[in-house]
């Protein structure tokens, strides 16, 4: 991509989300751009750990359930209205990434993601059997959503949208000036090479363990978001069926590519509303398109996109005499 | 004198992989260790480099013990090392594998990445800066915007110890500098390596290449079996009788 195009894309992205909540039919479909955000957001979130530091998690609907349930207990139980509950859903599922990081991280490679899967499905038994806190099954009904700031009111589908999508651009930022800071520079080394990242000085367990708070605090701001614009929550908010939607949404749009993850959540996720009719037959199709995916695409499509982009076809070793 | 390794061991289940080496190198030198394949000259430097964790014996350097020391630290203080097979970060620019060197020296985190701090402003400068003298160093000026794997062989191998070097370390590691690169390319090499020690760089070598060695060391150790088998300079090891034995067999 020439540089003008990397600048303008992002601003046309923008402007077509901005558009869509006013000319889609009807509030149905501003619900389904809303969670897509949302989804997004937590998509994201998984891309630092998988995508910029190289460590496959399993655990990521975890956090977007201590997100949500933070924000949903904090509401219907002490009254903690949305703004104030949101910040904090996101700072709990930062500790517990931290927490949870420092000792899953010690594993490498498939047993780190065991390792993850594992702790994802007891965070999910947790909020699933403690029902004198969450309610178990049954879920938190009558979650208050976020309340006006100053003028703004986020009562309507429309602003709830506008709201979220406000979320995912400050994600996006976030996660940019990340990957492309000395930062993102130290989690790219960790990613390629341990070894050769330790001889040069850089605390790979530090920069791995930071990635996956990070990556905790997007799924817990995801998490929290989604449990104030639904106003009910169950504990399959966590599954981990989650996860691996989550994980589909990356690796369609492209692991460790910036906005791949958001394409990914609006095709996979648009594409499963469309075809709900056919109920869990769905799944049929998208495993077949994984499969597909990941023999023909293996960088998803930001990767298939910057290989037709003229930058690639480029020589790569200019000759050197003839 | 700059490393001292007390009696140091490695054993890989009932294998000695280095049997109780001592072992020094003076500030200033170039140090060479010669072997046999398989006589544990790369196990030696993972221990050294901290890479693998020794299974007995005590390492010093500059003085403090870092026997407990994990690899970054002890790279922190000032040990840096290149790999056999030439390792890059091989998506990455020149410049950018070199910049990954330099952030041992950098304290921006997370906070300044997001914020965009001044300090992570200032220390960016401050480390491209670093970067393209180290490349300009090793000859690579002129390709700072290369990928890696778009380097030659020899090109990766200078770029490999211009990420060693950028955050001039004290002592530098070199595990077969010469390995998979013609004859004219070694002899570029080996000034480069002759104007790092120049340059104030105390440099350890792993070599096969026999008049590498001789050329470039101040002090060789041989290395047979995990043992070190003879120590000194260049003369006294071309004469040593053991060492003869190691290589060419029984007389």
């Amino acid at each position: 991509m020439t540089p003008r195009v990397t600048r303008a894309a992002p601003l046309a992205a923008l402007a077509v989300a901005l558009a869509l909540p006013l000319v889609v039919p009807n509030e149905y479909y501003v619900q389904i751009l809303t969670q897509g955000y949302v989804f997004a957001i937590s998509a994201c979130g998984l891309n630092v750990i998988l995508g910029f530091a190289g460590q496959l998690s399993l655990a990521h609907a975890g956090f977007f359930g201590i997100g949500a349930y933070t924000v949903a207990l904090l509401a219907t139980k002490v009254g903690i209205a949305f703004w104030a509950g949101l910040p904090a859903g996101i700072a709990l599922s930062a500790v517990f990434g931290f927490a949870i990081g420092s000792i899953c991280l010690r594993s490498k490679g498939h047993y780190f993601a065991i390792f993850t899967l594992a702790v994802g499905l007891i965070i999910h038994l947790v909020i699933q059997k403690w029902e004198s806190l969450t309610h178990g099954h049954i879920g938190v009904i009558g979650i208050p959503g976020p309340g006006a700031i100053g003028p703004l009111t986020f009562d309507s589908g429309i602003a709830r949208s506008y709201l979220a999508l406000a979320a995912l651009v400050l994600t996006l930022v976030a996660t940019s000036r990340l990957l492309r800071s000395p930062v993102g520079r130290t989690l790219m080394a960790v990613r390629e090479s341990e070894p050769l990242a330790a001889a040069v000085g850089l605390d790979v367990m530090a920069a791995k363990r930071m990635a996956f708070t990070v990556s905790a605090a997007l799924a817990g701001l995801a998490g929290g978001l989604y449990a104030g614009f639904i106003g009910f929550l169950g504990p399959e908010a966590s599954n981990v069926e989650v996860t691996f939607n989550t994980l589909l949404y990356v690796m369609v749009g492209g692991i460790g590519s910036l906005s791949g993850p958001v394409a990914g959540t609006f095709i996979v996720y648009g594409l499963s509303q469309v075809l709900q009719v056919l109920q869990e037959y769905q799944m049929v199709i998208f495993g077949l398109a994984l499969v597909l995916l990941i023999l023909f695409m293996p960088s998803g499509l930001a990767g298939a996109f910057r290989r037709s982009s003229p930058q690639a076809l480029k020589p790569s070793s200019p000759g050197r005499g003839k | 004198m700059l490393l001292e390794a007390h009696r140091l061991s490695k054993s890989f289940g009932g294998l000695r992989a280095v049997d109780e080496v001592d072992f020094t190198v003076a500030a200033g030198s170039i140090t060479g260790i010669i072997g046999p394949n398989g006589a544990g000259k790369t196990t030696f430097f993972n221990l050294i480099s901290r890479a693998l964790p020794a299974t007995s014996g005590r390492i010093t350097f500059d003085g403090q013990d870092v026997t407990g020391l994990q690899a970054h630290e002890i790279a922190r203080r000032g040990l840096a090392r290149t790999f056999q097979a030439t390792t890059l970060f091989a998506d990455a620019t020149a410049l950018d594998n070199v910049l990954v060197g330099y952030r041992q020296r950098t304290k921006a985190g997370l906070w300044d990445a997001l914020i965009r701090s001044g300090r992570l402003a200032r220390e960016e400068r401050e480390a491209e800066a670093a970067a393209r003298d180290t490349l300009a160093v090793v000859g690579l000026a002129d390709l700072a915007d290369r990928q890696a794997r778009n380097l030659t062989q020899e090109q990766q191998k200078r770029l490999a110890m211009a990420l060693a070097l950028v955050a001039r370390p004290r002592l530098l590691l070199l595990d077969e500098p010469s390995a998979g690169i013609n004859a004219e390319q070694t002899r570029g090499l080996i000034a480069l390596i002759e104007a790092i020690a120049a340059g104030g760089v105390t440099v350890c070598l792993i070599e096969h290449q026999m008049q590498v060695v001789m050329h470039l060391c101040d002090r060789i150790m041989v290395l047979d079996y995990g043992k070190k088998i003879a120590d000194g300079t260049p003369e006294e090891i071309r004469q040593d009788p053991a060492v003869l034995e190691a290589y060419l067999g029984h007389k």
